[in-house]
């Protein structure tokens, strides 16, 4: 593994994609296929399942430092990272085995039916025959959770300048569901055509943040306009009289969403689509906390198809007739789609409406009526575009409404992990009930790194009580608490749950005693929820 | 009364009325070393080691009313005996032991019990309290030898040099970056300094002590003067306009804090070497029983953590809360 561990370390130290893009490829150049395999499914988190309990780990590695679990779970507290936590509180310092990538793969995968007790004997041999910086890696692997700091864009990148295969064709190769465990190098890689594998999605078409006026886009007749929903973005996948439903996050989801079932039927073979799937009821959008509880349930049972069910917005087609329609132009696109929903009869698929657009200006008053039509903006699409990969600048832009915001108490905080370890990252904010703060929001993103190191010196200065790695602090500190939604919630105290609650500014003008108060909070429930 | 107590001036010896390290400008300030959190303005007299006067005087001004003395020596002031031990954290850091009837106290200051060439190598001094600092408390905290760390420094440098890149390494003023200079091989290169380190080396030069060449970063010089050089500079210096007149280059950082993956990753660094003026776990460890006392007071690190697994061990151990910058610093001064 001494090449994967070398491999790791020049991704983690540098901050240079090209550089990362080079080290990639070389160890590409090197690499078996197998090693290489894994590789591709470990960057692209298609990691063996975890096979080993952490609260295992976490025991056999202070024994095995001969420490107290309290010192283990403390140090563990403030190193922000678990496998690395026991790399370096283990004493053994050589590097006595070695193993590739792909056998120590196995090696994890087949700890998983054995006895704690067998476990324990394999993992602390594992332990005792590597140095730090291969057992960090070997716990990586073990535990999961891997952040290098490379993306998978990166990543196709460098695999497509090794296997000298077109880089946009590889994306769609490694696509969808295939693991490691189950495929080859030369199956993934080389030999099929990626649409020969019938459950596959495209890669999405992703669009950046419009920045500045909509008039920079140039000529209003050449774009069109749609509502930006709050849902899942999603694919539909109707091939060989099958349905599959992917996630942007390629998660495939058709077990979810058994109201989909219907389009086997309703749809022609050879047919992808891709929407928005919401919570709709009663002929209007349901707020995102509807899916969320939807689609963290396990079964989806009766009483979940009945108060929130699901539908797609549809705004686009990928394929028609087992044709590839991505090169052609949306406006074609669009024709087509439409004369195929209007056709079908499902309820579950809606036509994403294009709306009226004669000069900027229309648009700009339109936009702010979002919230009222349960949307959070606008996609503007120029009309000729073709259907890209990824993330691209140009074509495709989303025009979100500005975020609500409330100014709340900072009151507690707890330590980041990753790149924020020991630096107190994490707050809970409150806003003012009477005398009482009531806590309604975590937030741990949108501070300069400069902010976080002042925060983080006044939570060290300011600390209250500890309760394990939370701190509370004196109330003094407000901040303008940004979310894009509101919505009911038994399950918070405050009775209200955020939509992507995030820091947008630190009140360093503002005493605590003017913070927001639950009132503020509740009427905004009232307007927006 | 205890010989030494921790009052909201600072660690204070009542019979002596004398402070060490305070952090509010007392009439009797003992030094244990010239850190700024630990040398502060406004005392009307101080002590401290030789070595460390004239780092004092810089920073605080020639005119204030300082004497010195050598490791070893003492000074009984109303029967208090103190004197000094070598800390072995930066030039002239020193342990101030206290007697009084022969009851021993050691305050510590900083320390590390690794001997990096340059300064006085830390001695374990018997005593009955000893008051610790534990930046680095936590067991994650180990320390290679430094040679294997300066292979490292050297072979980046070499590769950097190789490729015509200059190389920037941060580490602070007084302290790290003396280290430094002294620690990695010179032949490889030109070593140029930012003018924060040059102004500390012109000083421990005046005392006396050798350093290996350096060269002052002028703004007058070009970029190619640059190419394959190693440039020490501080860490405040990093991202700042200053860096803009140098070519190519990679960026490292020499701290204890550097391993850990998260604090390395998240100041951009190319490089991140694990070399720390404080000393490590074991290193706490091994000092506190070296001491043979029977009572520690931890002042400033992981205080509470350290503080309890000393207890566990069967060490009576006390926190007493100070504005000695243990775990504020971060990378900037470990």
């Amino acid at each position: 593994m001494k090449d994967f561990v070398q491999l790791f370390e020049q991704l983690d130290q540098t901050t240079k994609t090209n550089k990362k893009v080079a080290a990639l490829k070389s160890y590409f150049d090197a690499a078996d296929d197998m090693d290489k395999l894994w590789t591709i499914a470990i960057l692209s988190h298609r990691r063996p399942k975890r096979s080993v309990r952490t609260a295992l780990l976490r025991e056999w590695a202070s024994e095995a430092a001969n420490l107290p679990l309290w010192l283990f779970e403390e140090s563990y507290h403030i190193v922000g990272d678990l496998a690395e936590t026991i790399a370096l509180i283990h004493p053994n310092l050589e590097s006595k085995n070695d193993k590739s990538l792909s056998e120590w793969v196995q090696f994890i995968i087949d700890l998983k039916p054995l006895s704690d007790e067998e476990q324990k004997e394999k993992v602390l041999w594992v332990w005792n025959n590597l140095n730090e910086k291969e057992r960090f890696v070997f716990n990586k692997l073990l535990t999961g959770g891997w952040r290098v700091g490379l993306s998978q864009k990166l990543m196709t990148r460098a695999l497509a300048q090794h296997a000298e295969v077109e880089e946009n064709s590889l994306t769609h190769r490694l696509m969808g569901n295939w693991r490691a465990e189950t495929t080859t190098y030369h199956e993934l890689i080389e030999s099929s055509d990626p649409a020969d594998q019938y459950s596959k999605p495209y890669p999405f078409y992703l669009a950046y943040a419009l920045e500045g006026e909509p008039q920079n886009l140039g000529d209003v007749s050449e774009w069109q306009a749609e509502w930006k929903w709050d849902g899942i973005r999603g694919q539909i996948i109707i091939r060989n009289n099958e349905l599959f439903v992917w996630s942007r996050g390629e998660e495939l989801m058709t077990d979810k969403f058994p109201e989909f079932q219907e389009l086997v039927e309703a749809l022609p073979n050879g047919t992808v689509l891709d929407g928005e799937i919401i919570p709709f009821k009663d002929g209007k959008p349901l707020n995102f906390a509807t899916m969320q509880t939807r689609i963290s349930r396990k079964n989806v049972s009766k009483a979940i198809l009945k108060s929130a069910p699901i539908v797609m917005i549809v705004y686009d087609i990928l394929e028609f007739e087992g044709k590839d329609l991505r090169e052609t132009p949306m406006k074609e696109r669009r024709q087509i789609l439409e004369r195929m929903v209007k056709k079908q009869k499902s309820g579950t698929l809606m036509l994403s409406k294009v709306l009226e657009l004669d000069s900027w200006n229309k648009l700009i008053e339109v936009r702010t009526t979002s919230r009222e039509n349960n949307a959070e903006g606008l996609m503007l699409k120029r009309k000729d575009s073709t259907y890209k990969i990824g993330r691209k600048k140009g074509d495709w832009w989303k025009w979100k409404v500005d975020p609500l915001t409330i100014d709340a108490v900072m009151i507690y905080a707890m330590r980041g992990h990753g790149r924020r370890a020991n630096l107190y990252t994490d707050y809970t904010f409150a806003v003012w009930d009477g005398e009482k703060l009531v806590p309604f929001a975590k937030a741990y993103s949108g501070l300069t790194d400069k902010e976080i190191k002042r925060v983080d010196a006044f939570v060290k200065k300011n600390t209250v009580d500890k309760f394990g790695p939370v701190r509370s602090v004196s109330p003094e500190l407000v901040f303008e608490v940004a979310f894009e939604g509101i919505a009911k919630s038994s399950r918070h105290k405050s009775g209200v749950a955020l939509r992507f609650p995030r820091i947008h500014r630190w009140r360093e003008d503002k005493p605590a005693a003017e913070a927001n108060t639950k009132e503020d909070l509740m009427r905004m429930l009232d307007d927006f929820g | 009364m205890p010989l030494l107590q921790f009052t909201e001036k600072g660690i204070y010896c009542k019979r002596a009325n004398v402070y060490i390290d305070p952090w509010k400008p007392v009439d009797y300030a003992i030094i244990t070393h010239a850190h700024a959190d630990h040398s502060r303005w406004g005392n009307k007299f101080y002590l401290s080691h030789h070595l460390s006067k004239p780092i004092i005087q810089h920073r605080l001004g020639q005119d204030i009313s300082i004497e010195s003395m050598e490791y070893g020596e003492s000074r009984t002031i109303n029967g208090v005996n103190f004197s000094f031990y070598p800390a072995g954290h930066i030039i002239g850091s020193a342990q101030v032991r206290v007697e009084y009837k022969g009851e021993i106290w050691v305050a510590s200051g900083d320390y590390k019990l690794e001997d990096d060439g340059f300064c006085a190598p830390f001695e374990p001094v018997k005593c009955n309290v000893f008051i610790t600092e534990c930046t680095f408390g936590l067991p994650v905290f180990k320390w290679k030898p430094q040679a294997e760390v300066f292979a490292e420094i050297n072979a980046w440098w070499r590769k950097n040099k190789a490729e015509g890149k200059a190389t920037v390494l941060a580490g602070y003023s007084l302290g790290k970056a003396q280290r430094i200079l002294q620690g990695i091989d010179p032949s490889i290169g030109k070593v140029f300094n930012h003018g924060a380190i040059e102004k500390t080396n012109e000083i421990i030069r005046n005392m006396g002590v050798s350093l290996n060449e350096t060269i002052y970063v002028e703004p007058k010089m070009k970029k190619k003067d640059f190419e394959g050089s190693l440039i020490i500079a501080p860490p405040g210096a990093l991202g700042s306009s200053w860096q803009k007149k140098f070519p190519a280059y990679e960026v490292g950082m020499a701290s204890g804090w550097m391993k850990v993956r998260g604090t390395r990753r998240r100041e951009s660094l190319d490089r991140g070497f694990v070399l720390s003026d404080h000393a490590d776990w074991g290193g706490l460890n091994t000092a506190i029983k070296a001491t043979e006392c029977q009572k520690v007071i931890v002042t400033h690190g992981y205080t509470d953590i350290f503080s309890k697994w000393l207890n566990n061990q069967g060490i009576e151990t006390t926190v007493e809360s100070t504005e000695f910058e243990g775990e504020m610093n971060e990378t900037a001064n470990d």
